[in-house]
């Protein structure tokens, strides 16, 4: 208890002071918080991006493309299949009409908004039931469009990003002219990025005659996948993959994030060990200057490993100070940052918004305690073996 | 130049203090050098793109194909030295997460209009002999362990194949090219896609036109794009730049997030020069005042320390650029996400010339606050 109580009346001390050497321990806390920022913001783009791409699919729906095919962009179904598919078992059903909807995924050119040039927007055709398939899309303005028109509804991400997106515009594409009737939510997921409409139009507009690329299903429930997918497997007329929605996104947003995570792990790794060094040099600055106090504490009998206890202390409040602004920082900086990519499977743009969730922020808290532990260390070691004769001596 | 000594022992009078303030300015310009190579690697080679060559997308989306007809209609321009086709293949080498690209051209005007790919003149007339030929850039060769001959099979994405849903090629060439440059991507030849495709006949990708003279680069866009307005298939013309520039900006801003984070960085390691700076003048106030004392003057004195800061700055900046420079050397860690890897010269220099500003803008207080040093006070102070 003893030990305890010195340690803590000299962390006090240690404390007290900062002040008075305020440059020394800027250092320090501007080092880590810098740290801190950057380590938090670039995971905050990887958050942002896979939460997007995980709150995409559903469970209780599947995803049927052309075997080979590793995202829509590049599977294709003619409309014989696609009739076959929609007598699978497994599917729910809304009186006679099976859930299901028969999709072309195309991308148009389109300007963003923040950089006026030119971006691949996916551009999706569907049928009639694809609103009920997709149970949680809403329209927030203006209507749903006229299938059999060239009317189009925009997800709110797109009309946010991309100019010519909200209601009354008119979207210019070629020799195509469409009109947008209406914005739509879809859960926060990739479709917000998208523009809806009539599969039966686009395909005369793209010259895919009465040819599909994907095929999404409405299950009974999650555990009738085996048999929807055993069902459509063993149909010798069907060459097809069949994947749970949610796990083919999952799956898309893999390669972005894993790079995003390296090079984030990787700066704010390099950034952690200059960090340490200016930690390093505040905290010797910190033992040099009060060498001469440490050594009258140590006289008054005062424990090396109070001393040393104390100059960790302090060590890591300097780091959680530095934590604390930088993960404040990049919170009121970049959460909710709305911005878009490219994804590299459908070749297309997706719309997401910088998270800095509260996962990030304890990890950036924990990495700036342990740069302040690992700063103070060799500081701390030091001011414990300062020799008390000499130091007292010392001007 | 008889004061290198004195520099010299100022420098290293606190040992443990300079080799920390060393190795943290080496981390940031470590750091620097790894988030230009990044930067650039993003922006996927623009500043090598070709500005005697335009690309001929379809006007409403890079994914919608053109008629292979356009090609002797754009040839008949006068300006125009070639006009030649390539094709998105996306083929698949054993799994997906081998992403690499790999298009269909038309190989002879290929090697005319890019002469930046280098091909041995046996590589390239093999791969005018065969049909299946395919070349490979270094970078991707090694990857896969490929060399001259090997048989590539690629699982067709977009175009399948008459048969089964595989295509094979072999390898006939492995280009190499100067930094900077993709070596990551394979070519093969537009006659046998377009040969054993089970649809599309006709059908390419985009064009690239090679112009004689690259100042009428804007003229001969609107020429083309007139050309083809009000057909099935209206064209967009862009130059190669601007192609690759606005491909680039869909990823995102990458270039800005990395000089924010590379500005973050310096601002943080400058602070602590400064700072360690500011306190070794501060401990030697009675030095300096000796020294003033001996009769140096005070621009000398001011000297002595923007000496001693640019130092440090220079030795741990230059350590750093130096490791940076031999961490890009070792190519793409990431296995092929990043084509070109490379750290570009002016960056180089831009790095040298941030560490004169940092070790000036860190001596700059404490040089002045030397320099104006009054004899008796500091003297009297001990």
């Amino acid at each position: 208890m003893n030990w305890l109580k010195q340690a803590f009346a000299v962390l006090t001390l240690n404390l007290r002071t900062i002040p008075s050497r305020l440059s020394s321990s800027a250092v320090a806390i501007v080092g880590i918080a810098g740290v801190v920022v950057v380590f938090v913001s670039v995971l905050s783009i990887a958050a942002g991006f896979s939460a997007a791409m995980r709150g995409s699919g559903s469970v209780n729906r599947a995803l049927v493309m052309r075997s080979g095919a590793d995202s829509e962009m590049t599977s294709g179904l003619s409309g014989a299949n696609v009739d076959v598919i929609k007598q699978a078992p497994g599917i729910m059903h809304k009186g006679q009409t099976p859930l299901v909807t028969a999709e072309l995924y195309v991308i148009i050119d389109l300007p963003k908004i923040s950089t006026q040039k030119s971006a691949n927007v996916p551009m999706r055709g569907i049928e009639p039931t694809a609103m009920e398939v997709r149970d949680e899309v809403k329209i927030v303005s203006g209507r749903m469009f006229q299938f059999g028109t060239n009317e189009v509804i925009a997800g709110r991400g797109a009309s946010n990003q991309f100019v010519s997106l909200n209601v009354g515009d008119t979207i210019v594409s070629g020799q195509n002219r469409w009109q947008v009737v209406g914005t739509f939510e879809a859960g926060g997921g990739v479709a917000e990025t998208e523009i809806w409409c009539d599969a039966r139009v686009l395909q005369g507009v793209y010259q895919r005659g009465n040819s599909y690329q994907s095929v999404l299903a409405r299950l009974d429930s999650a555990d009738s996948l085996p048999m929807f997918r055993d069902w459509l497997t063993a149909n010798p007329q069907l060459s097809v993959s069949i994947r749970r929605e949610n796990e083919y996104y999952a799956g898309q947003s893999q390669a972005m994030t894993r790079l995003i995570q390296t090079i984030g792990f990787g700066i704010a790794g390099l950034m952690g060990i200059g960090a340490i060094f200016g930690a390093i040099l505040t905290m010797y600055t910190a033992v040099a200057s009060r060498a001469r106090e440490i050594a009258t504490l140590r006289a008054l009998g005062f424990s090396t490993s109070a001393v040393l206890v104390s100059v960790l202390g302090e060590a890591i409040v300097l780091g959680v100070i530095g934590g604390s602004i930088g993960a404040l920082g990049a919170y009121l900086a970049f959460n909710g940052y709305q911005t878009s990519t490219i994804n590299f499977q459908t070749f297309s743009q997706v719309a997401f918004a910088f998270r800095v969730t509260p996962q990030l922020v304890g990890m950036g808290l924990f990495y700036a305690l342990a740069m302040g532990l690992v700063g103070g260390l060799l500081p701390a070691v030091r001011a414990a073996r300062l020799p008390i004769s000499s130091a007292l001596r010392e001007l | 130049m008889k004061f290198i000594p004195l520099i010299w022992k100022n420098v290293w009078r606190r040992k443990f203090r300079t080799i920390f303030t060393l190795l943290s300015i080496f981390v940031a310009f470590l750091l620097f050098g790894i988030l230009m190579t990044i930067r650039t690697a993003f922006g996927l080679g623009i500043e090598i793109a070709g500005l005697d060559r335009l690309v001929l997308i379809n006007k409403i989306s890079l994914i919608i194909p053109l008629p292979v007809s356009y090609q002797r209609q754009l040839q008949q321009v006068p300006g125009v030295e070639l006009a030649t086709h390539q094709t998105w293949f996306g083929g698949i080498y054993q799994d997906p997460s081998n992403f690499f690209a790999n298009m269909a051209v038309e190989p002879e005007l290929f090697m005319k209009v890019y002469p930046e790919f280098k091909l041995t003149k046996e590589q390239a007339q093999a791969w005018l002999d065969d049909r299946q030929g395919a070349i490979v850039g270094k970078d991707l060769a090694e990857r896969f362990g490929w060399k001259l001959g090997d048989r590539i099979p690629l699982t067709a994405t977009i175009w399948q194949p008459k048969s089964g849903d595989t295509w094979e090629f072999n390898v006939s060439g492995i280009y190499d090219a100067d930094d900077g440059i993709d070596k990551t991507q394979m070519f093969f030849r537009y006659d046998y896609l377009d040969e054993n495709r089970a649809g599309g006949q006709g059908l390419v990708g985009w064009y690239v036109v090679r112009i004689a003279d690259p100042s009428k680069s804007v003229d001969l866009s609107r020429t083309f794009d007139e050309m083809f307005a009000n057909s099935s298939a209206e064209t967009k013309t862009t130059t190669e730049k601007g192609f690759v520039e606005s491909f680039a900006s869909q990823i995102g801003d990458i270039g800005t997030i990395m000089m924010l984070i590379a500005s973050v960085v310096l601002f943080m390691f400058g602070l602590v020069a400064a700072s360690t700076m500011a306190q070794s003048v501060r401990e030697r106030t009675s030095e300096l005042a000796v020294l003033k004392t001996l009769g140096f003057t005070d621009p000398a004195i001011l000297a002595l320390v923007f000496a001693e800061s640019l130092c440090i700055a220079i030795g741990g900046g230059a350590l750093g650029l130096l490791a940076a420079w031999l961490f890009v050397q070792r190519g793409d860690p990431t296995g092929g996400l990043l084509a070109v890897f490379v750290l570009p010269g002016r960056d180089i220099l831009i790095g040298v010339g941030l560490m004169l500003l940092m070790g000036l803008l860190a001596g700059v207080m404490p040089a002045m606050a030397a320099m104006r040093l009054r004899i008796t006070d500091a003297l009297r102070r001990v």
